[in-house]
């Protein structure tokens, strides 16, 4: 046990020295969230607010940070699979580490950039005027929401970082993945102005739920029973990635 | 625990229609350095990633210091030092923080880490370039850090493939020089070449690999004398039409002599093909004597190991290399 908390340490300690020195890394997954806030609330404010009501800056807010968290938890396995390719990761497979720590480490590191993110876009936020209405604690409590759906999502990339054969792929996952995981959902629209298969689409997607929970605690504060169904969703969702997970990667870090 | 460390036995290994490893059998002693040697796609690389636990074989038995790879391969790899053929430096980190690193992987104590972070950086010749980050160090430098990281738990047994693949010839003869200083300290050394004069300079014993199938192994100097072709070659002192008579009357002479196989006139000098120089010499030094013929000089030549891998595979080594380059 304490073998395998230095063994993990040692590759966090790793990926955290890549964030602090490279980071266009997350300038990089910030660019997206950074202009659909700036730019786009800016510009349909006048558009949204029959349908929306109020600023559209807070309603989108809850939409830009599920999409933060998605897409740094999406590119969380890239660093892997580069490591895969230059013959790194082999090298730490001749090592006497346990196979998960590398799961691990990377898994920590993932979740722990992605809160850094998404206090960026809270603050940015708080700059453009956005008020959480559920106070400190409501801050937390989006920052957790959005780990629930980062946990699952790093899953998912951590798959495809050793099932996929070049980081090509990868990026073309990535790219082609965020938008529709956004837009069928809640984060931009209300859903009841959605068409009806988009409409159900969302409905599946635990986007929708995480994002109605999001915006309950920014627009009016504490809503129990909309956290614990979203809550109940994120985690069948982040069991189900976990449950995935472990039987892929067993076999492929054999 | 026996003294042999490496233990390798009819081992296979076939990747679709490719044999990569056919039927291979080695041992290699505690304390030697073991030099695999041979061209590109020989099967050398899959070896020592079959011996790293990173592939399986698929037939044969590989023990790790008495320990079977397929059973318990987690002792192995703390058993193991692994330096691959290609770079494995993280450009983001500095010389340091690479050996901090692989210092936890390998599990060593914070107290025994600084020291060992020491001693590695003084053994590669990196002491001083401590902060440095990987990126800016040239390709030599990032080479040494590479394998200062693999020896920082100090393993018996440490796996060299191609230390010295694209180095100059400073660089080469640093990492010459760290091998041979693991030797020294008592490590095992398998390395991975198919450079001939790094088997020769380095190697206790090697084992000559192509298409799979070990063709030769020994010492170096026992496969060359194996070869029965060294050459002797007479210069006569002083050139005239007298002493090219001379070298007529001599090289009569040593063709009557049983271990001689073949002369050729060269100018002033007759050069002799032999079995073995030892026993050649002194009865050419005799014929000479008794004929009276003044000799300038007389030296005496092995075969190179690259004659060696011609002998046993029937292929010239340098040539191959061009051809899959
Ligand atoms: N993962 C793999 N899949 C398919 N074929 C492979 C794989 N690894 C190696 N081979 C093939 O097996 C053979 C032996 O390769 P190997 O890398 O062991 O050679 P090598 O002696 O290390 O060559 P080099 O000097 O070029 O490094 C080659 O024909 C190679 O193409
Ligand atoms: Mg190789």
């Amino acid at each position: 046990m304490l073998e395998f908390a230095q063994e993990t340490k040692a590759q966090l300690v790793r990926w955290m020295i890549h964030l602090r020195r490279e980071p266009f890394n997350i300038a990089f997954n910030l660019l997206n969230p950074v202009i659909l806030l700036i730019f786009m609330g800016g510009a349909f404010q006048g558009l949204a607010q029959g349908s929306v009501g109020g600023d559209y800056r807070t309603y989108l807010l809850p939409g830009i940070l599920a999409l933060t968290a998605f897409g740094n938890s999406m590119a969380g396995g890239i660093p892997l699979l580069f490591d895969k390719e230059n013959g790194s990761l082999l090298r730490l497979m001749s090592t006497p580490i346990s196979r998960a720590s590398i799961l691990v480490g990377r898994f920590l590191a993932v979740n722990i950039n992605t809160t850094l993110q998404c206090v960026i876009i809270l603050g940015l936020g708080f700059i453009f005027g956005v008020r959480i209405a559920a106070g400190l604690g409501g801050v937390l409590a989006l920052l957790v929401i959005g780990l629930l759906l980062g946990f699952g999502v790093t899953v998912i990339s951590l798959i495809l970082a050793f099932v996929l054969k070049n980081h090509g792929d990868f990026f073309a996952i990535i790219g082609i993945s965020a938008l529709p995981a956004t837009f069928l959902s809640s984060a931009f629209v209300p859903l009841d102005s959605l068409p009806l298969w988009m409409r159900l689409i969302a409905w599946v997607n635990p986007m929708t739920y995480m994002i109605d929970a999001m915006r309950s605690l920014i627009l009016s504060g504490w809503d129990l029973p909309l956290l614990v169904r979203m809550a109940i969703v994120l985690l069948v969702f982040d069991g189900a990635m976990f449950w995935l997970g472990g039987r892929v990667l067993r076999r492929h870090l054999a | 625990m026996s003294d042999t460390v490496v233990r390798i036995e009819n081992l296979r290994k076939q990747y679709g229609p490719i044999t990569a490893l056919d039927d291979i059998s080695l041992e290699v002693e505690r304390g030697t350095i073991f030099g695999l040697l041979g061209p590109n796609g020989a099967g050398k690389t899959t070896a020592v990633k079959i011996l790293t636990t990173l592939v399986r074989p698929d037939a044969g038995k590989v023990e790790v210091a008495g320990t079977d790879i397929l059973k318990d391969p987690d002792r192995v790899r703390s058993l193991i030092g692994y330096v691959p053929q290609e770079l494995t430096v993280d450009p983001y980190l500095t010389v340091e923080e690479h050996l901090r690193y692989y210092a936890d992987l390998y599990h060593l104590s914070a107290a025994v880490r600084e020291p060992r972070i020491r001693e590695a950086l003084g053994l590669v010749g990196l002491a001083g370039q401590e902060d440095r980050r990987a990126r800016y160090l040239s390709g030599g430098t990032k080479k040494k850090l590479d394998l200062a990281c693999g020896l920082i738990h100090r393993p018996p047994l440490i796996l060299l493939d191609e230390p010295s693949l694209g180095l100059d010839v400073h660089v080469r003869r640093d990492v010459w020089n760290y091998v041979l200083r693991l030797k020294e300290q008592g490590t095992t050394v398998f390395l991975c070449t198919n450079y001939m004069d790094e088997a020769e300079r380095l190697c206790d014993e090697v084992a000559i690999i192509d298409h799979g199938k070990i063709a030769v192994a020994g010492a170096p100097a026992a496969l060359r004398s194996q070869l029965k072709k060294d050459v002797i070659s007479v210069e006569i002192a002083g050139f005239n039409e007298h002493e090219r008579e001379k070298l007529a009357t001599l090289e009569k002479a040593v063709s009557q002599l049983a271990i001689v196989q073949a002369t050729t006139k060269d100018g002033a000098r007759l050069k002799i093909d032999v079995e073995s120089n030892e026993i050649a010499l002194p009865q050419i030094l005799e014929r000479t004597a008794s004929l009276s013929i003044p000799i300038r000089t007389i030296t005496y030549s092995r075969p190179g190991l690259d004659e060696v891998f011609l002998h046993f595979t029937g292929r010239p080594l340098a040539e191959e290399k061009e051809k899959d380059a």
